[in-house]
């Protein structure tokens, strides 16, 4: 089991059968026989090479979240391979052959990965293992329905002839590709469904898995930008005398980002940073500190906003109220601080162009960078490397790092390789953060503690607008922005939701369960204090919110109910006990989680997480996926946040003012997932979302109040 | 001109005496295991070990430990290494895999000193290496593991 990760791994070409098919965009016409006509647009999944090795070319970024794994079980599982002759490789940029399914571009994100390849990879592999089979028939002479794979061997009882892939290669290639290839029944699987060990493990415990990072092409520079203190400022002038006086430091040059250091090494290109003298024209900048943008976003709120979902008459219905509570939350800017800080390396060479990194969103990526740059898409190669974490930050629809990358390599002026370094400081204070959101809640009780009125206004910054991905939101609302508090599950009543579309020079961005990552946190605790007002359990309460046709939704709340033991949100010996469900990306995840009260923080023992993410292709990544989602959403219950000074600068930097969760806090997780036959569904962030609100909500019982404004930590106004 | 042994090799680095080992090991010898997160000793991705001792390499100037002897990920070979490199695998601790070269020579370095770790030893041992993904569960358990094997 290897990965191939280096270009030249990729580009590596031998004899063999490169199978060609059609994507989910253009299934359709495949069906129909038109794409037949037209050609076969080769669409590249799997490479079998002569040696037998099965090679997967994964269309999604590996950043941790395990695709390469995942999508190699699925050629496995319909090639009837043997796992050791499997191996995977990111697919390089190359939209109509690589398009994601679900998000209409190539690219990787509302975790969509085993969703939308789950069927396309199977019927890859299924056809190629229909070729091989059909190669093997003609060169035995035997019927082809007599022919059987069994890990990796094809057979034949009859003759006693058996052999590997490899040796049907070529002539399969040779072969044209069946139109609909037959999928096994899941009765007869052999891998999906089963734990199995990840790909890249091997290569990432002794050091030589290969990250963008880790290539130093001949004669590269290394070039960092000094970007602006504010949002909104640009350079004014610059003073290069002392960073070119740096050993290493090749040039400098101004970009529209701020000023490039171009250096033979990385420290010197962060001495040559740090040695530049520049003064930032802030007349446009972004000055308003974070407490001025959420009274902004306090006085919108209050307007009530664009309503997105209502159910009827509100005030009428707060009316018949016999209690009503109110609350408002504020959540901060986050950042999503990834240790693999922004980096890519950039080839010139007589106006074509060679990206190789983790790239996240390669068609948006393509354009932007060949727009800038002042090529065609189709001179811009994109070899995608697995990324060291992302939760977001690399899947740009404003295509920022790409636009730099141009900018940096025109700038140059001259053919070359370079790498553009970002660090963990350009990172903290460098932008495309979650945005900030504000909450306004408010619920009515009846006399029998039934909820008869809701109403949830959210005043926040959408992602969409302003990029690329505008004109998918056909002039409506930006789902992203109130995904989670509108069309929810359960029965509150009368309903009304509403959007307040902020505004703000703070650039921002898609971050690990993206709306939800802070609606969950506001309707998950109100909710809560709401049950408790109602005098209703936590799980009761919420059961009784659900219709008859919610199995899902109940399913996994009594699955977590079972094994964490819930007695009720009391605990003994100074513990607490909070839950929160939450749906999103299309799976289903309720978590109980223990608190103690431990010199004024939370303090997490235990959580127990219930999910059910439809066909469990690999449990084993699965439950890597809520280990980590508990600690990725602790981590950042507990300490995330960015702020802006008054006048506007980003008052973190680094991991000392913009903490991570340490092996010290984290809690023991317990998973368990629900079997199901429901097509797959996302695993990557829907285990974050609940995780906030289950600790706020045992905090409460701690504390006696819930936290309206996150992280933990931060001091009380 | 700096000396050092790298990996049981002696290597002789004509460059800035300032640069932090991190980029001395990286971009000089070329040893990629070692990797850069923050560059302020605050993630431990970097962890090397300098005479034996997990070092944070991103801000340890190579002029403070000429003549020292330096181990990396790619060339830590102790029976706790290896055992704590099977343990990793056997249970996939790593996620995005970044910060693992780090936690695995910390770890390592662990299980040299304390053959049978307890959780608050592990706490106290691998507070400084940070995991973004948060593998922390596995981090936990794998070294448990190791410490199981190496009894034997």
């Amino acid at each position: 089991m290897t990965i191939e990760t280096t270009r030249r791994g990729f580009m590596a070409t031998g004899s063999g059968l490169l199978l060609s098919l059609t994507l989910p965009l253009g299934a359709a016409a495949a069906k129909t026989g038109e794409a037949a006509v037209a050609g076969f647009e080769p669409n590249a999944f799997i490479r079998i090479g002569t040696d037998h090795s099965v090679t997967v070319l994964v269309k999604h970024l590996e950043m941790g979240q395990g695709p390469y794994t995942g999508l190699t079980t699925l050629v496995a599982e319909e090639l009837d391979a043997n796992w050791d002759q499997m191996q995977a490789v990111g697919a390089p940029a190359n939209t109509p052959l690589y398009a994601n399914g679900a998000l209409g571009v190539q690219g990787t994100g509302g975790s969509t990965s085993m969703m939308s390849s789950f069927l396309p990879m199977r019927e890859a592999a299924a056809a190629a293992r229909q070729m091989l089979i059909t190669a093997a028939a003609a060169e035995w002479g035997v019927p082809a329905d007599e022919i059987v794979i069994k890990a990796g061997i094809l057979s034949h009882q009859g003759t006693g002839k058996n052999a590997g892939f490899g040796d049907f290669a070529e002539a399969a290639s040779k072969l044209p590709v069946p139109d609909a290839p037959k999928l096994k029944d899941p009765k007869d699987f052999v891998f999906i469904g089963k734990d199995r060990p990840r790909l890249d493990t091997a290569s990432k415990v002794n050091g030589s898995a290969k990250f963008t990072l880790d290539h130093y092409p001949e004669g590269m520079l290394v070039v960092m930008v000094a970007h602006a203190p504010k949002f909104g400022a640009v350079v004014k002038s610059f003073d290069d005398t002392e960073a070119l006086a740096v050993a290493g430091v090749e040039m400098v040059r101004q970009v529209p980002m701020g000023v490039a250091v171009y250096a033979r090494n990385t420290w010197a290109a962060m001495k040559g940073r740090e040695a530049l003298v520049i003064e930032w024209d802030e007349s446009k900048a972004e000055i308003r500190s974070s407490d001025a943008i959420f009274a902004d976003y306090a006085k919108a709120a209050a307007e009530g906003g664009l309503t997105v979902e209502e159910t009827g008459d509100l005030a009428e219905a707060f009316k018949g109220a016999e209690k009503v509570l109110e609350a408002e939350y504020r959540l901060p800017y986050l950042a999503h601080a990834p240790l693999e800080a922004l980096d890519a390396i950039i080839e010139i060479k007589e106006g074509k162009a060679v990206l190789t990194y983790g790239c996240q969103f390669p068609t948006v990526d393509q354009m932007a960078f060949a727009g800038t740059f002042g090529i065609e898409p189709s001179d811009v190669t994109i070899n995608v490397l697995m990324a060291g974490g992302s939760f977001g930050r690399r899947a740009q629809g404003s295509a920022h790092f790409a636009i730099e990358m141009a900018e940096v390599a025109k700038a140059a002026g001259r053919d070359g390789v370079f790498k553009l370094q970002w660090t963990r400081e350009d990172d903290i204070r460098g932008g495309h953060y979650r945005p900030a959101a504000l909450h306004k809640m408010r619920a009515g009780l009846d006399k029998d503690g039934k909820i008869v009125a809701w109403e949830n206004v959210i005043a926040t910054q959408s992602i969409m607008m302003g990029t690329v991905m505008e004109p998918s939101l056909n002039g409506g609302p930006d789902p992203f922005t109130f995904e989670g508090s509108a069309h929810l599950a359960y029965d509150l009543g009368t309903r009304r939701i509403g959007w307040s579309a902020m505004q703000t020079d703070v650039s921002v961005l898609w971050w690990r369960s993206v709306g939800h990552s802070h609606t969950a946190y506001a309707v998950e605790t109100f909710l809560d204090e709401v049950l408790e007002a109602a005098g209703k359990d936590a799980i009761e309460g919420r059961l009784e919110l659900l219709s008859a046709e919610a199995t899902r939704e109940r399913a996994v709340i009594e699955k977590v109910r079972e094994i964490s033991g819930w007695k009720g949100r009391k605990g003994e010996n100074g513990k607490a006990y909070g839950f929160a469900f939450v749906k999103s990306f299309g799976s289903y995840v309720a978590q109980v989680a223990e608190v103690e009260d431990k010199d004024g923080l939370p303090r997490v023992t235990r959580v127990w997480v219930a999910v059910d993410c439809g066909l469990a292709v690999n449990p084993n990544l699965i439950t890597a996926q809520c280990e980590g989602g508990v600690g990725f959403a602790l981590s950042t219950a507990l300490y995330s946040e960015i702020t802006l000074a008054e006048g506007g600068e980003v008052e973190q930097s680094n991991y000392h003012d913009y903490p991570l969760l340490r092996i010290t806090e984290m809690p023991a997780v317990e998973v368990a997932i629900i079997a199901s036959n429901e097509a797959p569904s996302g695993i990557g962030e829907p285990p974050v979302p609940p995780l906030a609100p289950a600790v706020g909500n045992a905090w409460r019982q701690l504390t006696g109040r819930t936290k309206r404004q996150l992280p933990f930590a931060r001091a009380e106004a | 001109m700096t000396k050092f042994i790298v990996n049981g090799q002696e290597r002789e680095l004509n460059i800035d005496p300032e640069t932090p080992l991190l980029w001395a090991l990286r971009d000089e010898l070329r040893l990629t295991g070692t990797k850069f997160g923050c560059g302020a000793a605050q993630c431990g991705a970097c962890t090397v070990w300098v005479d034996g001792v997990p070092t944070r390499s991103c801000v340890t100037p190579i002029e403070d430990i000429a003549g020292a002897t330096i181990t990396t990920i790619e060339a830590v070979d102790t029976p706790e290494a290896k055992a704590v490199q099977a343990a990793w695998a056997a249970i996939d601790v790593p996620q995005c895999g970044w910060c693992q070269s780090g936690q695995i020579m910390a770890a390592t370095a662990l299980l040299a000193e304390n053959p049978a770790p307890t959780d608050e030893d592990i706490d106290a041992a691998m507070e400084g290496n940070a995991c973004r993904c948060a593998t922390y569960v596995r981090i936990r358990q794998a070294i448990h593991n190791a410490a199981d094997a190496l009894k034997g």
